[in-house]
C-alpha cells in the first residue's frame, strides 16, 4: 500500500482533495446571492432578488439561452440515444464487415479535439451555404453524442445473458415480444445513462457549439459572450440551480441503488 | 402444431432427430445424429463437454438450426418452425429467469404469449407443483438457487409442452440438494406424463433418472440403452471408462466354443461369453468392472465359470467408507482396480502382498473398438493424454512440413 | 460512464455468438451514415480548406479551391511557439492531474470497496463539476487567483509571492486551469481500472518480502496501466486542443495562447479559414500519431 507512513494520509488528503475540486462551484453558488449590477466580481451583499427574477435580466437573455440550450440538448440527446443504441446492438451481436473501421469512425470523434470538430463543421456548413443557426448546433451536438452513446449501451447489451432471450423464444414470444418485453427492458438503464451523458455533454458543451450557433445564444456561449463584459449573477442562479437538480437526481439514484441491493440481498 | 400453439398435447410425445448434422464455422459439433424417443420417457444425453449434446438439445428447441436433417415431434416434421412456434419448452442450465420479473410473471410469460386464459391461476398452480407458490412475488435474485431451478421447472412445466428440455439444470446445486432434485423431477415427469430429454455430463445424474441413457461423443452416438444395459455391456472403451470405472485388456481370441470366446492377455487366459463380446476373432479388448472382482491371498482353483488372473502386488489402498479401492499391480497386465465392498472392519489385502483377482466369467465384456490404437476418443479430461495427443499431432506436422 | 467504459480491460466476458444478418445493416446505417456525413467529411472539408488561396477578388474571408501547401508552412513558420506551447501545458497539466487522482482514484477505487454507497456518492462527488457549466468553473478560478482576491493578497502579504507577480495571466495560470478541469477525465478511467484490481496481488507481493513502496512500484503500477494510459489520453487530447482556460477573459494573458485560440481567432475573427483548417489538420495528425500508437498496442476492439 503507498502510503503505509499513516493510515490517515489518505483519506486527510482525499479530504483535501475534494474540497479543492469543490472551491468553484461552491463560490459559484454564493455569488448566485451577490447583489451585483453589472458585473458579479465584487460582493456587494446578499440578495435573494436573482433567484427570484432570473428572467429579467438583459430583457431575458439568460433564460433565453437556458431555453436554448435545453431545447438543443433535449433533441441531439434523443436522436444520438437512438442512432448510438441501434449501433450498439449491431456490434455486440452480429458480424458485419468492416469491423475495424467501424470501431475507428466510432472512436475519432471522441479523440478529436473539440476545436477541430467544430472548426471543421464550420468550414463544412459554410461550403455548403448552409446558414448558422439552432439547426446546425443540433446536428454538432448529436454528432459527438453518438459515440459516447455507443459506448456506455454497448458495455450494458454486452453484459446481457443471450439466455433470457432465448429463455423468451422458447416460451413462445416472438422476436418482437421478446425485443419489447425482455431486451429493451434489461437495456434501459444502460440507455438511460447514455441519454443523460449526452445532454450533459451537449449542456455544457461550448466549443463546437460557438464555431457552429451563428446569432443563437446557448447558455455556455451567453457566459463566454458576457465574460469580458461582465457575467449577470443570474447565469450563476441558473447553473446553480441546474448543479443542485443534477447532483439530487444522481444522489437520490445511488442511494436507492444501493437501498434496493440491500432488500434484494434477503434470500427468500 | 405450426402457428397453433393453443393446445398442446395432454402427455408427451415422441421426438425422431433424422440424419442431423450441425457445422460451424470452424468445427463440426454433430456429425451424424439418427435418434428416437419415445413417447412419456425420461430420456438422457450422457456426454463429456464439447461432445455435442447441448447443440442437439439447442436444435430441439429451435434455437439453432440443423444444417442437414430433419427433426419430427409427434411425427410432425417442425425443422423449419421457429421456437416459439414448437409444442417444446427449455429449462436452462442458468435458468434465465427474468431479472426484471417476479416469479409469478416469469412463470406465467408463455402462457400470457399463448394467449391462454386464466395465466395467473395457472402459474400459481405450477408453483403448488414445485411447492414455491409462497414466494411468487418476489423477484429471481431473491431466491436461492436451488428455488430459483424450481422456478425455472415451473416455468417450463405450466406450458404442458410435449417434449421437455433440461440442459444440465442441476450443476450449480450442491450434492445433496442435486440428489433431492433428481428424485423430484423423476418423480414429476412420472406423474404428468411428459418427454423429458435431459442433458448432462454426470453418469451417476443420467443412471439414476433415465429410462434410457445414449452417450454421446466427438457429436456422435456411441451406445444407447437402458442405463443397466451401457453399463454392464459397454460397446466401446469410451463408454466403458466414462460410465463408472473399467479395467481392459487386450489380447488374442485362441480358441471359441458356441458359449464363450478364450482371449490370450499377455500369458492369462480370459474367458468372455460370446454373447457379450462384440468380436469373436483376431484382435480384441475385454473388460471387467472393478466392483465385480474378488481378492485371494492364495492362488484360488481355476474352476469353470470364473477367471484367475494372478499372482500381483497391491500398490495401493483407498478407503471410501462404503467400499476400499484397491490398485493391483500386475508384470504383465499393468494395474488393476478392484473395489470391495467393506463387509468387516480393515483391509482385505495389505500394500506389498501378493493376491490374485478373480471374477465371474458372465461379468466380463468384449468391446467393439480395434484394440491397440489409442482408443479412437480418449476421454478429454484426461490430461496425460491430451498431452500425448498434442505431442503426436505436432510430431505429424512437423514431419509432414 | 463513458469515459470509464474507455479504459474497461475485456473483462472474463463470454464470447457471445454473433449472428450474420441483414438486421446488422440496418441497425447500423442510420449512425455510421451521420457520422461519415457529419464527421468524416467536414474532416476532408477542413483539409481541401487548409490548402485554399485567397480568392483574386481580393474580399476577405472569400477563398478558391487550391493546392496551396504553403499554406501549412505559413502557418508553422508564424505558430510554431503556440504549438510547442499547447502541448507543453497539455503535457505538464496531464502529468499534475495523473498525480493528483491517482491518490483519489486509488482510495475510492481500493481502500472504499466495503462501502459501495460511500464509493457511489464520491464517484458523484469527482464528477460533480461537470454540473457546473466548465465556464464558470473557470471564471470562479481568475476570481478567486486575481490580484485583488483573497488568496493572492494573503500570500503577498506574507512575503510567499512578490508584490506585483501576477498569477492570473501567466502560464501557471493556464496550467492550473487546465489540470483542475480535466482531473475527472483522468480520475474516473484510473479509478475504473483500480476498482478492478485484485488486491491478493499486493498481499502475494508483500509475501514475497516486497516493501509497500516496492509493491506499489512494482505490482500496482503496472497492473493499473490501462487506466492510466486512457486517462492520459483523456485528458492529453482535449487540453491540447483547449483554449477557453488560456484565453485572456479567463485564465491567459497574451503570451499563453495556445494552439486552440489561434484556431478560433483565425476562424471566427480574422476569417483565415485556410489557416485555421490548416492549425487544426496539424493538431489533428499529432492526435492522430498518438492514437495510432495506442491501437497498435491494443488493437481496435479496445477503443470501444
Amino acid at each position: 500500500m503507498k502510503f503505509s507512513l499513516g493510515k490517515w494520509l489518505l483519506p486527510v488528503y482525499v479530504i483535501v482533495a475534494f474540497t479543492f475540486l469543490m472551491i468553484p462551484i461552491v463560490y459559484t453558488f454564493i455569488f448566485s446571492f451577490n447583489d451585483s449590477l453589472k458585473s458579479n466580481i465584487t460582493w456587494r451583499g446578499f440578495t435573494l432578488d436573482k433567484w427570484l427574477n432570473v428572467c429579467e435580466v438583459q430583457n431575458g437573455a439568460v433564460c433565453r439561452a437556458f431555453g436554448n440550450s435545453i431545447i438543443i440538448g433535449t433533441v441531439a440527446t434523443v436522436a444520438a440515444t437512438v442512432m448510438g443504441t441501434m449501433i450498439a446492438i449491431a456490434i455486440v451481436r452480429y458480424r458485419f464487415k468492416f469491423r475495424s473501421a467501424t470501431s475507428l469512425l466510432l472512436f475519432l470523434p471522441m479523440a478529436t479535439p473539440e476545436v477541430v470538430l467544430g472548426a471543421g463543421l464550420a468550414a463544412q456548413f459554410l461550403s455548403a451555404g448552409v446558414p448558422k443557426d439552432m439547426l446546425t448546433i443540433i446536428l454538432a451536438h448529436t454528432m459527438f453524442c453518438i459515440s459516447f452513446v455507443v459506448v456506455t449501451v454497448k458495455a450494458r447489451v454486452a453484459s446481457l445473458d443471450p439466455a433470457l432471450e432465448e429463455a423468451g423464444r422458447d416460451l413462445y414470444g416472438s422476436p418482437n415480444q421478446v425485443f419489447a418485453r425482455i431486451t429493451f427492458p434489461l437495456l434501459l438503464p444502460g440507455i438511460l445513462a447514455a441519454a443523460l451523458l449526452c445532454f450533459a455533454l451537449s449542456f455544457d458543451d461550448f466549443i463546437i457549439t460557438n464555431f457552429n450557433s451563428g446569432s443563437v445564444t446557448t447558455l455556455p456561449k451567453y457566459i463566454y459572450i458576457s465574460a469580458s463584459r461582465g457575467i449577470p449573477a443570474e447565469a450563476n442562479v441558473i447553473a446553480s440551480a441546474v448543479f443542485i437538480i443534477a447532483l439530487v437526481i444522481v444522489v437520490t439514484a445511488q442511494v436507492s441503488k444501493a437501498a434496493r441491493a440491500k432488500r434484494l440481498a434477503t434470500v427468500g | 402444431m405450426s402457428g397453433d400453439t393453443g393446445a398442446f398435447a395432454e402427455q408427451g410425445a415422441d421426438l425422431e432427430l433424422v440424419g442431423i448434422s450441425k457445422r460451424f464455422p470452424g468445427f463440426t459439433a454433430i456429425e451424424h445424429l439418427d435418434l428416437t424417443i419415445p413417447a412419456g420417457s425420461f430420456f438422457a444425453l450422457l456426454g463429456p463437454s464439447g461432445c455435442g449434446k447441448t447443440t442437439t438439445l439447442r436444435l430441439v428447441a429451435g434455437l439453432e438450426e440443423p444444417t442437414t436433417g430433419r427433426i419430427l415431434i409427434g411425427g410432425k416434421d417442425v425443422t423449419n418452425l421457429k421456437p416459439y412456434q414448437r409444442p417444446v419448452n427449455t429449462v436452462f442450465q442458468s435458468y434465465a429467469l427474468f431479472p426484471h420479473m417476479t416469479v409469478l410473471e416469469n412463470v406465467a410469460f408463455g402462457l400470457r404469449r399463448r394467449k391462454l386464459p386464466d395465466p395467473v391461476g395457472k402459474a400459481h398452480e405450477a408453483l403448488r407443483l414445485v411447492e414455491l407458490d409462497h414466494l411468487a412475488a418476489r423477484r429471481p435474485q431473491q431466491l436461492s438457487g436451488g428455488q430459483q431451478q424450481r422456478v425455472a421447472l415451473a416455468r417450463a412445466l405450466v406450458n404442458r409442452p410435449a417434449l421437455l428440455l433440461l440442459d444440465e439444470p442441476l450443476g450449480a446445486l450442491d450434492l445433496k440438494l442435486r440428489r433431492q432434485m433428481q428424485l423430484e423431477l423423476k418423480t414429476i415427469q412420472e406423474e404428468v406424463g411428459l418427454t423429458f430429454l435431459h442433458v448432462t455430463h454426470d453418469q451417476e445424474e443420467a443412471m439414476t433418472m433415465a429410462d434410457t441413457i445414449a452417450v454421446m461423443n466427438k457429436g456422435r452416438i456411441e451406445q444407447m440403452g437402458a442405463p443397466e444395459q451401457l453399463y454392464e455391456l459397454p460397446k466401446t472403451a469410451f463408454v466403458a471408462n466414462f460410465l463408472g470405472q473399467s479395467n481392459l485388456f487386450t489380447g488374442t481370441v485362441v480358441g471359441t466354443t458356441s458359449a464363450a470366446i478364450s482371449v490370450d492377455v499377455a500369458g492369462q487366459s480370459v474367458v468372455v461369453p460370446v454373447a457379450r463380446s462384440h468380436r469373436h476373432a483376431g484382435d480384441v479388448t475385454v473388460g471387467v468392472r472393478p466392483e465385480k472382482l474378488s481378492l485371494h491371498s492364495e492362488a484360488p482353483v481355476a474352476g469353470a465359470g470364473r477367471n484367475v488372473i494372478g499372482p500381483a502386488r497391491v500398490i495401493d489402498v483407498s478407503f471410501s467408507g462404503v467400499s476400499t479401492q484397491y490398485l493391483i499391480a500386475h508384470p504383465a497386465l499393468g494395474t488393476i482396480v478392484v473395489f470391495a465392498q467393506n463387509m468387516a472392519f480393515g483391509p482385505v489385502a495389505h500394500v506389498g502382498e501378493e493376491v490374485w483377482v478373480s471374477w465371474d466369467v458372465e461379468h466380463g465384456f468384449g468391446l467393439e473398438d480395434d484394440p491397440g490404437d489409442s482408443p479412437r476418443f480418449a476421454p478429454d479430461t484426461d490430461t496425460k493424454s491430451i498431452a500425448a495427443q498434442r505431442h503426436a499431432a505436432l510430431v505429424t506436422e512437423l514431419g509432414e512440413a | 460512464m463513458a469515459f470509464a467504459a474507455f479504459a474497461t480491460t475485456t473483462g472474463p466476458g463470454e464470447e457471445i455468438a454473433r449472428r450474420r444478418s441483414p438486421i446488422a445493416l440496418l441497425l447500423l446505417l442510420p449512425g455510421i451514415l451521420y457520422l461519415i456525413l457529419f464527421f468524416l467529411t467536414p474532416l476532408i472539408s477542413l483539409v481541401l480548406t487548409s490548402l485554399q488561396a485567397p480568392s483574386e477578388t481580393g474580399l476577405p474571408g472569400v477563398y478558391d479551391q487550391a493546392f496551396q501547401w504553403q499554406n501549412y508552412v505559413i502557418v508553422i513558420s508564424d505558430y510554431w511557439p503556440h504549438i510547442v506551447r499547447s502541448f507543453g501545458y497539455a503535457l505538464i497539466a496531464t502529468v499534475l492531474a495523473l498525480a493528483f487522482s491517482y491518490p483519489l482514484a486509488y482510495f475510492i477505487g481500493v481502500k472504499a470497496r466495503q462501502w459501495p454507497l460511500l464509493q457511489s456518492l464520491l464517484l458523484v462527488l469527482v464528477i460533480a463539476p461537470f454540473f457546473i457549466s466548465f465556464l464558470l468553473r473557470t471564471l470562479a478560478w481568475k476570481q478567486l487567483l486575481s490580484d485583488e482576491s483573497f488568496v493572492i493578497t494573503s500570500l503577498k502579504a506574507l512575503s510567499l509571492m512578490a508584490p506585483d507577480a501576477h498569477f492570473t495571466g501567466t502560464p501557471a495560470a493556464v496550467i492550473f486551469g487546465l489540470t483542475y478541469n480535466f482531473i475527472p477525465f483522468m480520475t474516473l478511467p484510473l479509478y475504473t481500472t483500480l476498482e478492478r484490481l485484485d488486491l491478493r496481488y499486493l498481499e502475494a507481493g508483500n509475501d514475497l518480502y516486497a516493501s509497500p513502496l516496492q509493491v506499489f512500484r512494482k505490482v500496482t503500477i503496472p497492473l493499473s496501466m490501462p487506466g492510466i494510459v486512457a486517462g492520459t489520453l483523456l485528458t492529453f487530447i482535449p487540453a491540447a486542443g483547449d483554449y477557453i482556460n488560456a484565453s485572456r477573459a479567463f485564465l491567459g494573458g497574451s503570451d499563453t495562447q495556445m494552439i486552440g485560440n489561434v484556431i478560433e481567432a483565425n476562424f471566427l475573427i480574422l476569417q483565415n479559414y485556410p489557416a485555421a483548417a490548416a492549425l487544426s489538420i496539424i493538431l489533428m495528425s499529432v492526435i492522430l500519431v498518438i492514437v495510432t500508437v495506442y491501437i497498435r498496442r491494443s488493437g481496435t476492439e479496445e477503443l470501444l
